[in-house]
């Protein structure tokens, strides 16, 4: 029973930040300092009375705004995010063409971040109070601190210093060459895993030095169980759930993170989208591309929290 | 694995030399910041075209870039600019985090679940994709930039004053106060927030150190600080573009903003572990 109250409570906390998330991201066409229509059209050429009446019309700008919020959001809802300004094709198309690289960088970095940090954050907790403890803490929080880009371009210099003929920019679909898709996604896959590797490690060292200070593992050392079995069976099985909430959270620090180094290593994906829509102007696009962005983001917490919630024993008793 | 002790109970104490290397790190950084054009030797500005892309020499310690201009000098100003604005935006987002905070956690009821949704929604957003957001509403700069982090961080520390707050708000010493007819205000501004600026200060070394590196990401996609003002990701992405002629001024602006990071986050650690009571 309170595993379903908690379910519909996460689902209403759920509903009211997507909504609030939806006001905002349509609020934020509205702010633009000055008449966006006029702003949007200022690129242009020819800036005419006419043309400005005509464009805010077709952008439904002379509704009541809680009627323009009521069309958008239906319009939304039913797959519509409006059109490019420049292009005049659905935003949603041009999103939709730019998803991909960006999708398999973030979920490469995602697995190259969780399959490392479990040997490593293992490993940082097992040397708990050895010699070599404080480099190997000052390591994990340069992991953390290293800016992903600078890293990126470091990787490059050196790379292409070493083995000229290895490409390693661009971005082919991984349906047209496998291999060619993941060497170039390689480098930027790890410089953007980095600070998750590290703060994934750090994490589940520490949950498992705490862990080990528990009662069950002291009935556990008591009942004489081999110490590796205490430590693996016991300790890092309970180590592993804050472990699993963290990962949701990482996967918005991934999608800003993948923007940045998108642009390192030249991959056509959501980051170049969104950077041409600023320098463009084109605000339906940069609208559509926060909010699917946000959401996703909103979503996978949602999912991840919803799996915490089912396997952890002590929420479902 | 060494006998039947796998992890062992007291470690030496190591953290407290981390925590000495980052506190000289932290005011080295500081000195350099504040003292950047005093000890910056070059105009960051000036251009000596016959100079260009040169590599470290004893008259250019870090080289120069594409127009002739030091790269030290550029680093030590940049250094002043990015914290300028990360420091700027940290105290902007404290000031109205706490205030925030504070109130959800004083008033409760209404108020609480008001602030408290609000921030929920602000902290749904990726950071990144929030600062690029704000500004593309703002236009691109330095100030823009600034108030952008604090958006983004403002929840964080609505967050984190909330929850030692209500603690204290219901404890013996709060009431005694309230008691004796000590006002709303009094009560939070010296009994709440005295307990619970430990908490803060670990909070603020740690996002001074991941707002550098938003800054930096930032003013490398072109959206912070814009030239001629130096900044470190801007020279970071400006030094690509020659990056097989002359590698240094990209190296050496972000080998600057890891230091930075870096020395911060490993203070804010340090902090944290030593203030925390558990932990001893």
């Amino acid at each position: 029973m309170t595993i379903l109250r908690r379910l519909r409570g996460r689902l209403i906390d759920l509903l009211v930040v997507i909504t609030g998330v939806s006001i905002l991201v349509f609020a934020f066409i509205r702010m633009i300092p000055g008449d966006a229509v006029a702003i949007m059209l200022g690129a242009n050429a020819e800036v005419t009375e006419d043309r400005i009446e005509a464009l805010r019309i077709r952008l439904g700008l002379d509704l009541p705004i809680h009627e323009q919020y009521w069309n958008w959001l239906t319009g939304v809802l039913q797959g519509d995010f409006g059109v490019s300004i420049w292009t005049g094709r659905p935003v949603i198309e041009e999103i939709a063409g730019h998803v991909w690289p960006t999708l398999q960088l973030t979920f490469l970095a995602l697995l190259t971040a969780i399959v490392l940090a479990i040997p490593l954050g293992i490993l940082m907790a097992r040397i708990r109070g050895r010699r070599g403890e404080a480099f190997v803490q000052a390591g994990s929080v340069i992991g953390l601190t290293v800016p992903p880009f600078w890293l990126g371009i470091l990787m490059i210099l050196v790379l292409s210093t070493l083995a000229p003929s290895l490409q390693l920019l661009g971005y082919v679909p991984f349906g047209e060459d496998p291999l060619g898709n993941l060497q170039r996604l390689f480098l930027p896959a790890f410089a953007l895993s980095l600070p998750i590797l590290a703060n994934l490690a750090r994490l589940l060292r520490s949950t498992l030095l705490e862990a080990m200070q528990q009662d069950y593992i002291r009935t556990a050392r008591a009942k004489g169980l081999p110490t590796r079995r205490i430590f693996y069976k016991h300790a890092l099985r309970n180590a592993i759930i804050p472990f699993v909430t963290s990962v949701g959270i990482m996967a918005g620090y991934l999608l800003g993170g993948a923007i940045v180094v998108e642009q390192v290593f030249a991959i056509p994906g959501l980051g170049r989208l969104i950077l041409g829509a600023i320098s463009e102007r084109n605000y339906p696009l940069l609208q559509a591309s926060i909010l699917l962005v946000t959401c996703t983001f909103v979503l996978v917490n949602f999912t991840v929290d919803v799996i915490y919630t089912l396997i952890d024993p002590r929420i479902s008793e | 694995m060494s006998g039947g002790t796998l992890l062992r109970r007291d470690p030496p104490r190591i953290r407290f030399s981390l925590y000495n290397v980052s506190l000289v790190l932290v005011v080295l950084i500081a000195i350099a910041a504040i003292f950047a054009p005093v000890l910056a030797p070059y105009d960051p500005l000036g251009q000596d075209i016959l100079q260009r892309l040169k590599g470290p020499t004893g008259a250019h310690w870090l080289g120069t870039d594409e127009l002739g201009r030091d790269v030290l000098s550029r680093i030590l100003f940049g250094l002043r600019s990015s914290l300028t604005i990360s420091a700027g935006a940290v105290a902007v987002a404290l000031f109205f985090g706490s205030i925030l905070g504070l109130l959800a956690a004083y008033y409760k009821g209404w108020a609480d679940r008001i602030i408290m949704r609000l921030m929920d929604v602000l902290f749904a957003f990726p950071v990144m994709l929030l600062a690029i957001g704000v500004i593309a509403l703002l236009g691109p700069g330095g100030f823009p930039t600034a108030i952008a982090i604090a958006i983004v961080y403002t929840p964080i520390f609505a967050r984190l004053l909330r929850a030692p707050a209500l603690v204290v708000a219901t404890s013996d010493y709060v009431l005694s106060a309230r008691s004796i007819g000590a006002s709303d205000l009094r009560i939070i501004v010296f009994h709440i927030l005295p307990n619970i600026a430990s908490v803060i200060l670990v909070q603020v070394s740690l996002l001074l150190s991941s707002a550098i590196l938003v800054e930096a990401s930032l003013s490398f996609l072109g959206l912070g600080t814009q030239p001629p003002v130096p900044s470190l990701g801007m020279m970071l992405s400006e030094g690509r573009n020659f990056l097989f002629l002359a590698p240094w001024p990209a190296v050496f602006s972000g080998l600057a903003i890891l230091i930075v990071a870096f020395a911060l986050n490993l203070f804010g650690d340090a902090l944290r572990d030593g203030l925390d009571p558990r932990l001893k």
